[in-house]
């Protein structure tokens, strides 16, 4: 899935990466704890979370995703925002909870990534 | 062939500000010498968790990687309050890491055991008010799977926390 649809399936904003709305996304990943996602690497996925900090952008790093949906309205501040564009890390914005935004693109066919599935 | 690396990184403790930028560069690094994908992402999700658990609890630390023909070799010590019962430490789920941690997304006793999971080799040694010091090992080819020891570890257990020398 691109991550533009991603965008239009959330009604997200996009906060940083407008030029990067063409990447695809591999399959999705949620969680506001950041060991539960470094359980196993997985490149290229989308990371859902309602945990906006520092930390959530180095996690993406580490684990090779893709892009990440901060979930519940949550916004990142300046400095979360100045490190995800220097790491290249796209990043949204919706106002779907994390159930709802999960299900949202699981119905039009994002799945979750093999080692949490 | 891939030319022998060494690489050290200091690690700050509480210093949630830079937590992370030792195991990204360490990432970058393995990247940039077109290592396979899968080991560079074992070896950063090691990197990062054995950090955040030394800038998590209290001591300040090293870590220091090695890259050459046979694989990735991480070691990580600190000189923190150390581990009571290393048993226990390893059980997913068991932490003693504080609130402040577990707002950051850390802190839920999983650091560990991912590490176990990640690592093709482990070993933790600690001892009550001496730190930590963890040795993680990652070979190139699969038929490979034997023990590893690392330079660190006698500087680590004559209590000198900076390094060797």
């Amino acid at each position: 899935m691109k991550l533009s649809e991603v965008k239009e399936i959330l009604k997200a904003k996009v906060i940083s990466g407008e030029d990067k709305l063409d990447i695809e996304v591999s399959g999705g990943a949620a969680s506001d704890l950041m060991s539960d996602l470094l359980r196993k690497p997985k490149e290229g996925s989308l990371l859902l979370t309602g945990l906006a900090s520092i930390q959530a952008i180095n996690t993406s790093v580490i684990g090779g995703m893709a892009a990440i949906v901060f979930v519940r309205g949550k916004k990142p501040d300046q400095a979360i925002i100045s490190h995800a564009k220097k790491h290249k890390i796209p990043i949204l914005s919706t106002s779907y909870n994390m159930f709802s935004s999960c299900g949202r693109l699981y119905a039009r066919g994002l799945r979750s990534i093999t080692w949490l599935s | 062939m891939v030319s022998n690396i060494i690489k050290e990184f200091r690690i700050e403790a509480k210093d949630f500000i830079h937590a992370g930028e030792s195991s990204i560069e360490i990432r970058r690094i393995l990247k940039s010498m077109g290592l396979d994908a899968d080991i560079t992402q074992r070896v950063s999700i090691c990197a990062y968790e054995a950090e955040m658990n030394v800038v998590m609890h209290g001591g300040n630390g090293i870590i220091s990687m090695i890259l050459d023909e046979t694989g990735v070799i991480l070691e990580v010590m600190d000189k923190g309050p150390g581990i009571d019962d290393i048993n226990l430490a390893l059980t997913e789920g068991f932490t003693t890491a504080g609130e402040e941690v577990q707002q950051m997304g850390f802190g839920a006793g999983m650091g560990l055991p991912n590490i176990i999971r990640n690592a093709d080799y482990f070993k933790i040694y600690s001892e009550t008010a001496k730190g930590a010091y963890l040795i993680m090992c990652f070979w190139l080819t699969n038929t490979i799977r034997r023990e590893c020891s690392g330079r660190l570890f006698a500087a680590w257990n004559n209590n000198r926390h900076d390094g060797v020398g």
